[in-house]
């Protein structure tokens, strides 16, 4: 894999005016990725996705070059319907589109950062590679103030066009005070067996609020792992909500710092897996100061012999008094294949404070089928009726009325 | 080199006075394969176990000290240190009660234990105050007659071979973890149980009956089997403080229950924890696994752990036969700059397998405390259901207390159920008390205890009002 990386990365600087010194540390990532790999087993964040097993098993070699002078021609057809929208486009890696044509130009700022790096507190491998190989990386910054009209969707669409081929991606936010944005990210991918490498890094300011909905909901054969770094200052509100379904492994991270008073972060998820599956949630709130809060709720319906992960960590810093944290995750296995693995973890250093987490995992209630069975319904339409009603509790959860409703329809879950 | 060679062969030479003059003997100091055959060989150990404690020793070699435990420790070398020692010889022990630590006098008045018991607790002179023996052997005959065997370990290689054979080394085999590992290569002494089909002990078992465990080091094995349909209860009492350096304690327990057979197993640990600025204290690293083999089996551990500079255990079950059951009630305190890393691990592999855990723990001062455990339920443990709880008290904002718990379910027909919360005492059930006349100490002793009731009521009667004790003492200080 050495050679591969290292006649891949030289093929894409040649593409690229970087000045020297960018090119050495980009250069100094890819020696530190070529250095540890791609994490496995061995460390306790991957304990239970060996993300390196995983790509040796589904794609083999990966190549780590692509090529990005031509553009792709962007498929309207895969835009949402009914609901007013910003778009940024990616296809194959690439930015075919940024379009904020419902917003008041001059309150967002479009900045090009490509020459800066990812620097997390957290970091592993995967940050590395990302670094070396993004070529063009913006930074959203929405100006004090401004509240987006419409939500901003992302549409991250991958076509046949490529094969066993790591694509990494980078944006910035920056919401300024009293800003906000509803932010969308949909997976679309008609690809097989790639590698996405996804990192968002989030700056809330003062009472900024952020939305973010993940969507992976089509069907593909593609690796992906997106990171989330969200910093928020006093009183700012992130909400992030995680749709896991699509992909064939997918790791999403949520790395959120709590670093002023009164701010809340609310992380809920869904698990809705089939066949080999095996996605994971990761998350980790850092309470950093007082009166802050968190919720996360997360659930997952297993079938086939999928696997689901829920590695949630609570951290409470000595200073954090009046802390509120809350952490549940549930889990229905629907098949004896499936599988629920789930680290809740809380780490606390302050005593004031109300913290907890729950965990449950097991089948079908058989009495709830009993009572629905002995009204009239068949099996097939209890277990649904029952799977439809756990699910929707998260789902309900979205604050925005709009998208709830779109996610709804997405994911068919009746009220 | 030469003179351990001579030192040695100097001891596989003598044959005789043991009993006398074993106070003064001490292995080298280091670890090697000459240090386990001295271990060996002054056991007048058979040849297996030799072999025993060298494939252990072989494999030992080769690991690596563990590091991913929360609280970190100063490295140990284990060439520094000796391997075998025999009790220090009587000079250097009290000669009476009024030599002691007057504190530690103070917490044996708290703790209710009778004169002549605190005097035994620290070897003064037990043959003429408090005649123990005798009351060892009286015991020892009613368990006889009913075909128990409880007994040290090193006595049971040698009268039992057949049964330490079979079941030594059958649940922490000699390729386990560091620790584990290291006990098996140079385990000095420990107690040995065997409860014969269809037995129900008639008494709690105890190392504090057993005179020659009094001072067995800091290398203990034990290994307790229940045949068929036999019930027992064995209680570890490590009440009496050690007056120590940092010194590794690293027992291991091995627990097997046959068909229909329960094992219960109660500790009470309560070894030095170092002084106020944490300094000296006992590292508590035991290894503790109990295997339900049969069906219907159970096995029970309830631990009430107050002492110790640094805890780092996870008694565990391992749920093999069908419709077995696993417990696990713990309390954990920890005070000034105690460190504490401990929980359990349920592994479901039969059917219909049932496990609970109940964890309570309390940290004060400066002390950090992690809940670690494991569930794993195998896709084969149809039917199996774990309920979890463990929830954490917080006293003062120097003080952490952690929750990790790993819960893996791999069959559709079981059920797993985790809940943790973490808080500290609230104002106004500590206003409620005082208003009643309670002194804020006394109040948060009440509190405390309602918090660990659950635990407090798995332990036999004459440990329960003991540990009440201690935790109200463990916490002393720790409030205003």
């Amino acid at each position: 894999m050495k050679e591969q990386l290292q006649k891949d990365f030289d093929n894409s600087i040649k593409n690229l005016s970087l000045s020297q010194k960018d090119i050495e540390i980009k250069k100094f990532c890819l020696d530190n990725f070529i250095d540890k790999g791609f994490p496995n087993r061995k460390e306790e964040d991957w304990k239970f996705s060996d993300l390196n097993q995983i790509i040796k098993n589904n794609i083999g070699e990966l190549s780590f070059y692509n090529d990005q002078t031509s553009t792709n021609k962007v498929d309207t057809s895969v835009f949402v319907d009914g609901l007013e929208h910003n778009k940024i486009v990616f296809i194959n890696g690439r930015i075919e589109k940024i379009d904020f044509e419902y917003e008041k130009k001059d309150q967002i700022e479009i900045i090009d950062q490509s020459e800066t790096i990812n620097e997390f507190k957290n970091s592993n491998s995967l940050s590395d590679l990302n670094n070396a190989f993004t070529n063009k990386c913006f930074k959203i910054l929405v100006k004090k103030g401004y509240q987006l009209v419409k939500p901003l969707i992302i549409y991250h669409t991958t076509n046949s066009k490529i094969w066993s081929k790591n694509i990494n991606l980078r944006l910035n936010f920056e919401l300024d005070n009293d800003s906000s944005l509803r932010l969308i990210d949909l997976f679309n991918d008609t690809s097989e067996k790639n590698f996405l490498n996804i990192f968002y890094n989030f700056e809330l300011k003062e009472n900024a609020v952020l939305k973010n909905y993940k969507v992976d909901k089509f069907e593909n054969k593609n690796i992906k792992y997106s990171f989330n770094n969200i910093d928020q200052d006093k009183n700012s509100i992130s909400e992030t909500f995680i749709l896991s379904s699509g992909s064939n492994f997918s790791k999403n991270e949520i790395n959120c710092n709590l670093n002023g008073v009164y701010a809340s972060s609310f992380v809920n998820g869904v698990f809705s897996l089939n066949n080999d599956k095996h996605h994971e949630i990761r998350s980790i709130i850092n309470h950093l100061t007082e009166n802050t809060k968190s919720y996360q709720l997360i659930k997952s319906v297993l079938d086939g012999s999928s696997k689901a992960v829920y590695q949630g960590k609570i951290f409470v810093n000595s200073d954090a008094q009046k802390t509120d944290g809350y952490q549940l995750s549930k889990a229905i296995l629907l098949n004896k294949e499936s599988e629920f693995n789930a680290k809740p973890e809380l780490e606390i250093y302050a005593d004031d404070v109300k913290c907890s987490h729950g965990s449950a995992s097991g089948s079908l209630n058989e009495d709830s089928i009993f009572y629905l069975m002995s009204r009239g319904l068949s099996y097939q339409q209890s277990r649904e009726l029952l799977i439809n009603g756990f699910l929707l509790d998260v789902v309900e959860k979205i604050t925005d009325s709009e998208i709830k409703n779109l996610i709804k329809n997405m994911i068919g879950i009746k009220e | 080199m030469d003179n351990r060679q001579k030192e040695i062969n100097n001891l596989k030479d003598y044959k005789y006075g043991f009993s006398t003059d074993i106070e003064n003997i001490q292995a080298p100091k280091g670890l090697n394969e000459d240090v386990i055959k001295f271990i060996s060989n002054i056991k007048k150990e058979p040849a297996w176990m030799l072999e025993f404690r060298l494939k252990a020793f072989e494999r030992f070699k080769v690991l690596k000290e563990p590091d991913w435990q929360k609280p970190k420790f100063p490295k140990i070398d284990y060439q520094d240190l000796y391997y075998y020692s025999a009790p220090k010889s009587l000079k250097d022990k009290p000669k009476s009660l009024d030599e002691l630590d007057p504190k530690l006098l103070e917490t044996y008045k708290k703790l209710g234990i009778p004169l002549q018991e605190q005097a035994r607790l620290n070897g003064i002179a037990v043959d003429a105050v408090f005649d123990s023996v005798s009351v060892a052997t009286t015991f020892k005959d009613e368990l006889t007659k009913q075909g128990i065997i409880f007994c040290p370990i090193s006595e049971a290689i040698q009268n039992h071979p057949e049964l330490v054979k079979k079941y030594l080394g059958s649940v922490i085999p000699t390729s386990d973890h560091f620790f584990a590992t290291l006990n098996s290569a140079v385990f000095t002494d420990g107690s040995f149980v065997y409860i014969p089909e269809g037995v129900r002990c008639p008494m709690e078992l105890s190392t504090y009956f057993r005179i020659n465990a009094s001072n067995t080091g800091q290398f203990e094995r034990t290994l307790i089997i229940a045949d068929k349909g036999s019930y027992v209860s064995y209680l570890e009492g490590c009440t009496a403080p050690m007056r120590d350096e940092n010194q590794l304690h690293a027992a291991n327990v091995e627990l097997i229950a046959l068909d229909d057979a329960e094992i219960k197993y109660s500790t009470v640990q309560n070894w030095y924890p170092g002084d106020k600025d944490g300094k000296g204290g006992i590292y508590n690293f035991v290894t503790k696994r109990g295997l339900c083999k049969g069906k219907n089996s159970k096995i029970s551990w309830t631990q009430v752990e107050t002492g110790s500079a640094i805890t780092w255990k996870y008694p565990s079950c391992i749920l093999k036969g069908d419709n077995s059951v696993g417990e696990f009630y713990s309390i954990a305190i920890t005070n000034n700059h105690q460190k504490a890393d401990t929980g359990t691990k349920m592994i479901h592999l039969g059917k219909n397998t049932k496990s609970k855990i109940i964890s309570k723990g309390i940290s004060a001062g400066s002390s950090d405390m992690t809940y670690r455990g494991l569930v794993d339920i195998s896709s084969k443990a149809k039917n199996s259901t774990n309920y979890t709880q463990c929830d954490s008290l917080l006293m003062g904002n120097k003080c952490g207390a952690h929750t990790v718990p790993y819960i893996k379910n791999k069959n559709s027909e079981s059920n797993i159920a985790h809940e943790a919360t973490t808080s500290k005492i609230s104002e106004e059930q500590l206003h409620y008390c005082q208003q009643r006349g309670l002194n804020p100490e006394e109040a948060v002793g009440l509190i405390v205890n309602g918090f660990c009731k659950e635990v407090l009521q798995q332990l036999p009667m004459e440990f329960a009002v003991e540990a009440q004790k201690l935790v109200g003492i463990s916490l002393e200080g720790s409030v205003g």
